[in-house]
């Protein structure tokens, strides 16, 4: 740290008021008070307005809502009374914006150089010389490859991590005073995430500036935030400095936040009920996409009533493998026998009967169930499918399989619009359930949804196969949920297995590096952890 | 009021009165209209009086009872068109869309070619041929105008098919035509109607067109677009005879576009505003 005498507040908020065009209240009475120097985590669920307000601490608002009340004050001026001028003038140099997808951030026809420079020349605070001097001094701060000529780069030609640490530079060109991060971290793998987190803690840090740090994750706020705001439908539920809220919360809803991540270590709830008897297993199994060797020689198996997770990071193949056995993918080699039985490799070769016996659970339930459909026909088309029911049978079923996954019989009419993302999540595995499965491929059923509603996800997938006898497998990047359900692990690095085993013995005793990677990859909830890593690492360094 | 779950603008308001009007006169015609379409009632290009509202045409028919048998004549045959043409180029497009391979590569092909030859040139050269009846009229428009819709439904149908429910579909093993009507249809429903009632627009006056050039509807039934060119000449004595019809026309093709420019933006208009600066 190097400025701390200077502690005067820098963004003050009061009793900000945000409305949608309907008249809804995205955000009420919210209070904000942030000093030079200080990270402040705005920390709460999907729908919470901690996006909201983080915008309106520079005086915009998203298509649809607008600011109805309060004041914000940046640097002793209330921004709400500029004109569009002034707020243009203000927006970039003195307080900076920095996305959660820096891939759609980024425009891709410009060289992310011509874009980190853009706002120090818009705001003739440098000339141009000088805005690529200090670009390239921020490209070496933030660790970038070949940082002298990374800004040459155009946004396609670096990766997710490289490009949102452009972005950090791109916010930081004009030296703001306060910095608005929007889940920087949230769209990116475990490995490179804590990278990222690394090198943004250490720029704030350096140029004492002050920042919002908007997530849903308290673990990786933990890291960076002196204080934590907690929210929730746009109310402030409570705010403290970080060790308090993490070890004294004083409200439940804080207290169940920290709790969900917590438990993860601890404890371990797999049904105990696996059979010996394999339903499906996968030798030496090859894909590709046109020449793009994507699945390299992949043995599984799946035992009756057990849960196999695949863990591994974005375009690691783990996805692909789940189209293999669907059959959208057919392998190029490799046999699959599901049931004692040669699976045929494309879906069009597989019976109806083939088709329903393994049923998938899709990451984005948005997606994933018509919207022009009611959750009647979503959910009773597959039984009077292959059952060839009739009408009163198939509407009995429908209820009956409400029931199962815990969301009332009258819902039944709804649309999927009409229902939460936890409640459509339902309504997908309600469809899977629907063709009663022998095998459910879980394509990360939890990482779309909230933590609180990701929990109860897992907590009746756990039921429904104790319940039912289910297999599942497993796709995702989110150790936690792994190390809850899953009774074998796979972890998956470049289209190979480099470990399968009981999921104790892979968590317990990693042997590949690359699973050590991962696993200590997973911020834990503890306010010095990534200050103890970087410990660890200077150690093994030196 | 609400039609499809919203509430129309004002302009949208004024297109569907005349709408109505245009329809309700089109389908009671004979019913309504003072005089029998042929029948010769004054001299040429009588002046608006008492009897006949509007004056007389050319050969001193009824101008008021030629608009109203005019418009039925060219708004069925539109429409007829333009159900054809719809029913023709959504079903091609999905299927291409959603077979994708040798079958899209063909259909996509084949438009190419079709959309390299003028319009009106290929319908000309068509009518040429097989003579200018109203069945052969509808059909050749039809097929011309498919094309267009061919390309709009094979795009939303692309962007359609690559959605997971659809993928749910196929993995559960339903068939071509479930995919088509069940999944894709309802989500591309809105984009459609909005194009239909720009496509029925453009027909309408494509016909009036090849009316006007002698090869569209023949007498001697009437037709808006034909009805003008049979009057055009009244102009040089300054009458006001072909400016009848061609209100008529006018005053449909608007009310039509404000219909579709309120659906087009309940599509294009997610939350309602604008950000705020």
């Amino acid at each position: 740290m190097t400025q701390v005498e200077d502690n005067s507040t820098i963004l003050n908020i009061k009793g900000l008021r945000l409305e949608s065009i309907a008249g809804n209240i995205i955000v009420d009475s919210v209070d904000l008070n942030l000093k030079k120097g200080e990270v402040l985590g705005l920390i709460g669920e999907s729908g919470a307005g901690k996006s909201s307000i983080g915008l309106s601490s520079m005086c915009y608002a998203r298509a649809g809502v607008h600011i109805a009340g309060g004041e914000i004050n940046l640097g002793g001026t209330n921004i709400r009374s500029l004109d569009a001028d002034g707020r243009r003038r203000m927006r970039g140099k003195r307080i900076a914006y920095i996305a959660q997808s820096a891939t759609a951030a980024f425009n891709p026809s410009h060289t992310l150089m011509d874009q980190v420079c853009e706002a120090p020349l818009i705001h003739r605070l440098m000339t141009r010389t000088e805005a690529e001097a200090w670009a390239r001094q921020l490209f070496k701060a933030l660790d970038l490859p070949d940082w002298e000529n990374f800004g040459a780069r155009y946004p396609h030609q670096a990766s997710g991590g490289q490009l949102q640490r452009a972005m950090a530079a791109m916010a930081m060109s004009c030296r703001p005073d306060v910095l608005v991060l929007d889940e920087p971290t949230t769209a990116l793998d475990v490995t490179t995430q804590i990278e990222v987190l690394i090198l943004l803690k250490s720029l704030i840090r350096q140029y004492n500036t002050a920042a919002l740090y908007i997530t849903h994750d308290l673990a990786v706020v933990a890291q960076v935030a002196d204080r934590i705001k907690v929210l929730r439908h746009g109310k402030e539920v409570e705010e403290g400095v970080t060790d308090q809220i993490l070890h004294h919360a004083q409200k439940d809803y804080t207290a169940r936040l920290v709790a969900v991540r917590g438990a993860a270590a601890s404890e371990r709830a797999v049904s105990a009920t696996v059979k010996e008897q394999n339903v499906l297993s996968i030798k030496d199994c090859h894909a590709y996409y046109g020449n793009f060797h994507v699945v390299r020689g992949v043995s599984l198996d799946v035992k009756l009533g057990e849960t196999v997770a695949v863990v591994g990071e974005s375009g690691s193949g783990k996805s692909t493998l789940a189209r293999v056995v669907t059959g959208l993918l057919p392998p190029k080699s490799g046999d699959i026998v599901f049931q004692g039985k040669a699976l045929p490799p494309s879906l069009k070769e597989r019976t109806k009967e083939l088709k329903r016996r393994i049923q998938l659970v899709y990451q984005i339930p948005d997606v994933a169930i018509n919207p022009r459909q009611s959750l009647q026909d979503i959910v009773g088309r597959p039984v009077q499918f292959y059952f060839g029911s009739g009408r009163k049978e198939t509407l009995e079923r429908a209820k009956e399989l409400m029931r199962l996954v815990e969301l009332p019989e009258d819902f039944l009419q709804r649309r999927p619009g009409q229902l939460s993302g936890g409640q459509k999540q339902r309504v997908c595995i309600a469809r899977a359930l629907a063709a009663k499965p022998d095998l459910i491929i879980l394509d990360e059923p939890t990482s779309a949804l909230d933590p609180l509603v990701a929990e109860e996800i897992l907590t009746l997938l756990r039921k429904l196969q104790r319940e039912l006898g289910l297999s599942y497998i497993l796709i995702t990047h989110d150790l936690d949920v792994v190390h809850r359900i899953a009774h074998r692990t796979a972890v998956m690095l470049q289209g190979q297995f480099v470990a399968f085993d009981q999921t104790d013995k892979i968590f317990d005793n990693p042997e590949h590096p690359y699973t050590q990677k991962l696993i200590t990859a997973v911020p834990e909830m503890r306010v010095d952890w990534l200050d103890e890593v970087l410990a660890k690492r200077a150690a093994a360094t030196a | 009021m609400k039609i499809f779950g919203h509430k129309p603008t004002t302009s949208a308001w004024f297109g569907l009165g005349i709408i109505s009007i245009f329809l309700f006169i089109s389908v009671f015609t004979p019913w309504l209209a003072p005089y029998g379409q042929s029948t010769n009632v004054g001299g040429t290009w009588d002046e608006p009086s008492a009897t006949m509202l509007l004056g007389a045409d050319q050969i001193g028919r009824d101008m008021l009872t030629r608009i109203m048998y005019g418009s039925r004549m060219t708004i069925g045959v539109a429409l007829a068109i333009t159900l054809l043409s719809f029913l023709i180029g959504i079903v091609l497009g999905f299927i291409s869309a959603v077979l994708g391979g040798w079958v899209d590569i063909f259909f996509t092909r084949l438009v190419d070619v079709m959309l390299s030859i003028p319009g009106l040139i290929f319908a000309l050269i068509i009518l040429g041929v097989f003579g200018s009846s109203i069945p052969v009229l509808i059909l050749t428009i039809a097929v011309l105008d498919s094309t267009r819709v061919f390309r709009l439904s094979r795009a939303m149908g692309m962007n359609l098919t690559v959605m997971e429910y659809v993928e749910a579909a196929r993995l559960r093993g339903e068939g071509l035509w479930w995919v088509i009507s069940r999944e894709i249809l309802p989500n591309a429903w809105a984009p459609l109607v909005s194009e239909f009632g720009l496509r029925f627009c453009f027909n309408f006056l494509f016909i009036a067109g090849l009316s006007f050039l002698g090869l569209g509807i023949q007498p001697p039934y009437a037709d808006l677009g034909g009805m003008v060119r049979e009057n055009a000449a009244a102009i040089n004595f300054g009458m006001m005879a072909p400016i009848y019809p061609a209100t008529a026309i006018a005053l449909l093709t608007v009310s039509v576009n404000l219909v579709v420019d309120w659906m087009l933006s309940i599509d294009a208009r997610p939350s309602g505003a604008q950000a705020e600066l």
